[in-house]
């Protein structure tokens, strides 16, 4: 009889080396998955590893993969901490590039000075506000958070592919329908040749370590993840807190879709995201939902993306190899999750069997 | 629009509803096992790519399906041992599947970009029979694809599986309360594997429809979110496979109409219609978050999401 065991405590030590020994597996098997196709896994990786690190070029393509990847996951992270199942970082994404674009349509002859701060709070009240309607109707009306920021998602993206389409369409433009360019003040200027966006999300991150580690805010958030009731009988105002926590997480997500905006699209488009939003998820979910480690995870992505960019050109891959790199390491990862906290019992039914008697003679 | 205009466009709307409803079906089968599996848009568009790529190579309907729903089924059972037996976090694991699926699905697509059929697969269904006869229902229902009447089947045999049969009703009580079933001897891995499974093989089955059937060829991730509407789907429809009919056509009747505005202004009485196409594309969405609200304000039993949805099943807790 196979069966899991409870171990009897938790241990820092054992869901590091669990998630190594995974990874390492997963490289392995994708070597074989890429042998399997025809290609040389080593040279692939060599080249991943050289079209993402090799040059300052591919270095900063790395880095603008990574800028809006880690600001959702950190967007996520703050959700799932208080056990609100947000899968809607794609959808709040939309909902800050939406909102800043706004402005930046709207008042195009206004200095940078006054209005790359104003995007930059209206994404967070767009971002914020996509993610506080299914936390209000999870409150008020204790409806699955879960479904409805997955519909969030689409509602988002249909409204600003019908702006792109009609209203907001650039009448000078002939063709495929696209928003009119942003004008020069509401495009993030860049900071050591990479778009300042990256300095928002590090000084975000360090903002989201110190809230959740050292402030009472942070406190009883934890508290409230960790166990509802006790946040109740603490007599924390709890419902305040899950709108609190729904608010800044949509709203790091929202600020994520307006540095895309502004930095790389210079326009609103319904197609920018590349699915960042879904693997925020999964990278929240891979650092355990701790800021500094999502930090490490989503660069490790960006890595693998911008890697898989490059040997599309170099090796003539085509670029779904990245997805499928992608999901055999996190099956992997997945699948091992149980062993931290679980042991893998075989035994046979006759073991078991006096395994029961003991117990039950105690 | 004429009788015939309307019942061509009943035509479209069954047609453009049926991979919805073929992924919902499967869906549901899951769902009801305790188990959301988000991988929906991945296995469809992997039974999308082998049913192309089987029915290109075969020349044989009967071989595309199967193929199709035995890729959806092989990406389910990926899911089933990583949620089922490893207790992996079921939304992540969904999300991954899609992701994994759509990259080997595009990855092996991506030379079929040109390829056409075959004419195995030019008849779309069979004209002369005695119910094609019938006004209106006729070509809407019967003047269809094979997969028109699969589709139609399976929703009730689902319904009846669920409603009127013991393994069913076993399988409910898996999904609501898994420890309670345990304990009264229903295995309950082999349940959740097997329907898990069985989701899996009819959303490959939906993504076959859409190239072999509606688009006839190969593109790049082809089923466009069809999955996603699907998994609004099963929740529009209450978890309920004979609602999920209603509501497969009336989300199928809208895509045809955003397609048809698409292309050209449609005019109802002399008076044009001027909703643009992607608020028509928006309103599923909608009316599947207006639907959950109202499903769980109403507080009917049977509307509810199956109690255990999400949450994994460790004997040993019991």
């Amino acid at each position: 009889m196979i069966s899991f065991q409870k171990r009897a405590g938790t241990s820092k030590g054992r869901a590091w080396t669990r998630q190594f020994i995974s990874i390492i597996v997963a490289l392995l098997t994708c070597a074989a998955v890429i042998a399997l196709l025809g290609y040389n896994p080593l040279e692939v990786y060599r080249q991943i590893f050289a079209g993402s690190l090799g040059s300052l070029y591919s270095f900063k393509e790395m880095i603008l993969t990574m800028i809006p990847l880690s600001l959702l996951s950190l967007g996520v992270i703050f959700c799932l901490r208080i056990q609100f199942v947000n899968i809607g970082a794609e959808g709040q994404f939309y909902a800050g590039a939406l909102a800043a674009s706004y402005l930046a349509l709207r008042h195009p002859d206004m200095s940078a000075a006054g209005l790359l701060p104003l995007m930059f709070a209206a994404s967070i009240a767009g971002g914020g506000l996509w993610c506080a309607i299914p936390a209000l109707l999870k409150l008020k009306l204790d409806v699955n958070e879960t479904l409805v920021t997955l519909m969030m998602n689409y509602i988002i993206i249909k409204i600003i592919a019908w702006l792109q389409f009609g209203p907001w369409k650039d009448p000078t433009i002939k063709g495929y329908p696209v928003m009119p360019a942003f004008s020069d003040s509401a495009i993030l200027p860049s900071v050591l040749g990479i778009h300042s966006g990256w300095v928002i999300a590090l000084a975000l991150f360090a903002a989201a370590v110190i809230v959740l580690g050292r402030t009472r805010f942070g406190y009883q958030l934890a508290v409230m993840g960790s166990s509802p009731q006790t946040a109740r009988y603490a007599g924390f105002k709890t419902g305040l807190l899950l709108m609190a926590a729904t608010a800044i997480g949509g709203g790091f997500c929202g600020v994520a879709g307006f540095i895309q905006a502004s930095a790389i699209e210079n326009s609103l488009t319904y197609q920018m995201s590349n699915g960042w939003g879904f693997t925020a998820i999964a990278v929240a979910w891979l650092a355990g939902l701790r800021p500094a480690q999502a930090l490490l995870v989503s660069a490790l992505f960006a890595i693998l993306l911008q890697g898989c960019a490059y040997i599309q050109i170099s090796l003539g891959i085509p670029f779904f190899m990245s997805n499928i790199i992608q999901g055999i390491i996190l099956f992997f990862v997945l699948g091992s999750d149980v062993f931290t906290n679980y042991r893998l019992v075989i035994r046979r039914t006759k073991d078991t069997q006096n395994a029961l008697s003991e117990r039950g003679g105690k | 629009m004429t009788l015939l205009d309307i019942a061509l466009f009943g035509q479209t709307a069954v047609l453009m509803g049926t991979p919805l409803l073929l992924a919902a079906l499967g869906e549901i089968l899951t769902e009801k096992a305790g188990h959301m599996n988000l991988g929906v848009e991945g296995m469809m568009l992997a039974g999308a790519a082998a049913g192309f790529i089987a029915g290109f190579y075969t020349n044989s309907p009967a071989l595309a399906f199967a193929a199709a729903g035995a890729a959806g089924a092989a990406g389910a059972l990926i899911y089933a041992v990583l949620t089922v037996s490893l207790r992996a976090n079921q939304i992540v694991t969904g999300f991954v599947l899609t992701i994994f699926l759509s990259g080997v699905a595009n990855f092996v697509g991506s030379d079929l970009g040109n390829s056409t059929l075959g004419d195995g697969f030019t008849s779309v269904g069979d004209g002369g029979s005695f119910f094609s006869s019938i006004p209106f229902f006729g070509p809407v229902l019967f003047e269809q694809s094979r997969y028109v009447h699969f589709s139609l089947i399976m929703a009730a045999a689902v319904w009846i599986y669920l409603n009127k049969t013991s393994p069913g009703l076993s399988l409910r009580m898996v999904g609501e309360n898994p420890s309670s079933a345990d304990a009264a001897g229903i295995p309950v891995t082999f349940y959740k594997y097997s329907h898990i499974l069985a989701g899996g093989f009819l959303c490959g089955a939906g993504g076959a429809c859409l190239t072999l059937v509606i688009v006839k060829r190969w593109q790049e991730s082809a089923t466009a979110g069809m999955g996603w509407i699907a998994i609004a789907l099963v929740i529009f429809a209450a978890w309920g496979p004979l609602k999920a009919v209603f509501g497969a056509y009336l989300f199928g009747a809208l895509r045809g109409l955003s397609f048809k505005i698409q292309n050209a202004p449609i005019s109802i009485g002399g008076r044009s219609l001027s909703v643009p196409a992607q608020i028509l594309d928006l309103l599923p969405y909608i009316m599947t978050v207006v639907a959950l609200i109202l499903i769980t304000l109403g507080k009917k039993r049977e509307n509810q999401p199956p109690r255990s949805l999400g949450k994994p099943y460790f004997r040993e807790e019991r």
